[in-house]
């Protein structure tokens, strides 16, 4: 099996600016923020991102590298409102296109299957077609002649998700309850890496759970990083809930300019293992 | 029972907080064995209540991806892909807020003021056009007011009776005033009963526009005493759900 072990600068370096890229886990859970906060070094801009959001997407908005979101909400879970993309949304700095979260599931899924949309009841009747206008509806060829919402696909450049596990080919593990929806993120994506925990030896996987927990296989992916902590301040049970005195951290700083640039400057100039240090409280000499 | 001593609210007659569980669980009667999806504190109380009560086929899940029995063992998975799925079958009912609702039940979550670029970014629409056109959904306002009911919300995300096509159906709106529902023949929101204390000129001050007021308004049910019991020492033990109406 081909080893595809890459570092996060690796994987940030495949991301080019105007790509449309789509980021695992679900709101302020088991997102890739390692490799979040890579691209957001990079200096990438005019990024569309696809996500069921969370931090990932307030993230990359403050580091200004984001022209458009599609997505159905953009949430902490235990604080509802995502600081930088409110402020974003109430400036009118990012565009958004807002879908029901079944059309976000359709649009994923009709790009795995190569197909332009797929039909759903999701979203008719509400303000998504409003202020979607580029998303058509359909009528059924069949007698009910009903007529639906076609989802367009939400085909993916480059997909990132992060898995408690994975091995060096690229097959990847979640331990926790919720699977969430990062096996289609992969397969909607031309590109797609998987961040873990740990990489353990592809015999030690069944080890740590079932055959369901094998989410991601290697034929869904194009390469590996560990990233130890990597989810972090999102949760990764169970090797780690979200940290919830980090994450209001992160909110209070993101209230104000000068919050923000301390905040940036204390953990997120450096790299991820400067990340990593700072958030321990470890003091490095500068 | 010595449970009650700690109890937030004591030995007490109802609070307004317990007469709003009540209130809430009446949203899942007769539901059968579907998923009970409750946001919030008050309507979870409500649908564990409604549960322990009269519709114990009711599944609820740990807020995360178990599906956990009243004794809060593990009966199954219920991962946010399943919920999606079980959405378009319409074996589910979701009580959810509303931070603006019209007399038609057009829903507001989205974002306050113009959407291109609003005055207030909420949570967006989340599964509300999906479920409001798929299986029942009932909302929760925790503080009645003029600002959350108004003639026309800002962006629908749950879709009204008066959509084309209309919401799925809109069992009942609760509030720390009354209970609504939208049992006219215009689908129109209508006074259903007030919490004990207050009047339906009350109601309609607090409602942004003409409400249907029938001849008769009931007054809202307060806990039974087996029903405060299981509030208080099962489900409340600590009285948070006061809290929840500020």
């Amino acid at each position: 099996m081909t080893d595809r072990v890459l570092s996060v600068e690796d994987v940030a370096a495949r991301i080019s600016s105007g790509m449309t890229i789509g980021i695992g886990g679900w709101a302020s859970r088991r997102k890739p923020m390692a490799l979040v906060r890579a691209l957001a070094r990079t200096g990438v801009k005019d990024l569309t991102v696809v996500s069921f959001g969370g931090p990932d997407v307030g993230l990359l908005i403050a580091a200004g590298a984001v022209r458009r979101v599609v997505a159905g909400f953009v949430s902490l879970d235990s604080i509802p409102l995502e600081p930088h993309y409110r402020r974003a949304r109430q400036a009118g700095t990012v565009e958004l296109a807002e879908l029901d979260e079944g059309m976000m599931q359709f649009g994923l899924l009709a790009a795995t299957q190569r197909l332009p949309f797929l039909p759903t009841r999701a979203g008719l009747g509400s303000d998504v077609l409003r202020v979607n206008p580029q998303i058509k509806t359909i009528r059924s060829p069949y007698d009910d002649g009903e007529e639906l919402v076609a989802v367009p696909a939400l085909r993916l450049d480059v997909a990132l998700v992060h898995m408690n596990r994975a091995d060096a080919g690229g097959n990847g593990q979640y331990l926790g309850p919720d699977p969430y929806f990062d096996d289609l993120f992969c397969l909607a994506a031309d590109q797609a890496f998987v961040s873990c925990e740990r990489i353990v030896p592809t015999s030690e996987l069944l080890a740590a759970g079932p055959p369901q927990s094998l989410l991601i296989n290697r034929v869904m992916v194009a390469g590996v990083a560990e990233t130890p902590h990597g989810a972090h301040f999102t949760s990764c049970v169970p090797d780690y809930d979200r940290d919830e005195a980090f994450q209001a951290q992160y909110v209070k700083a993101a209230g104000s300019d000068e919050g923000w640039a301390a905040f940036r400057s204390a953990y997120l100039d450096g790299d991820e293992a400067a990340y990593q240090d700072a958030v321990r409280g470890v003091v490095r000499p500068t | 029972m010595s449970a009650n001593a700690n109890a937030g609210t004591g030995t007490g007659g109802p609070t307004l907080a317990e007469t709003c569980v009540v209130a809430c669980a009446q949203a899942w009667r007769g539901d059968g064995v579907i998923l009970a999806s409750p946001l919030g504190l008050i309507p979870s109380l409500g649908a564990r209540l409604a549960r322990l009560t009269f519709s114990p086929g009711l599944l609820v899940t740990d807020g995360e991806a178990m599906l956990v029995d009243a004794d809060g063992t593990v009966e199954g998975w219920m991962p946010y892909r399943d919920v999606l799925r079980l959405v378009a079958t319409g074996r589910r009912h979701m009580m959810m807020g509303a931070a603006q609702i019209d007399q038609y039940g057009n829903q507001n979550i989205a974002a306050i003021g113009d959407w291109a670029r609003p005055k207030a970014q909420l949570l967006g629409v989340r599964g509300a056009p999906g479920n409001t056109i798929n299986h029942p959904v009932s909302y929760w306002v925790p503080r009645h007011s003029p600002r959350v009911f108004v003639t026309h919300v800002d962006v629908i995300s749950g879709i009204g009776y008066d959509r084309t096509p209309p919401a799925h159906e809109i069992r009942l709106v609760v509030t720390d005033k009354a209970v609504l529902d939208f049992q006219t023949p215009d689908r129109r929101l209508r006074l259903r009963s007030v919490h004990p204390g207050v009047t339906p000129e009350q109601v309609q001050e607090l409602t942004g526009f003409p409400l249907v007021i029938p001849d008769e308004v009931a007054v809202t049910p307060e806990p039974t005493s087996a029903e405060l019991a299981l509030i208080r020492e099962r489900l409340d033990p600590d009285g948070l759900a006061a809290q929840e109406l500020g």
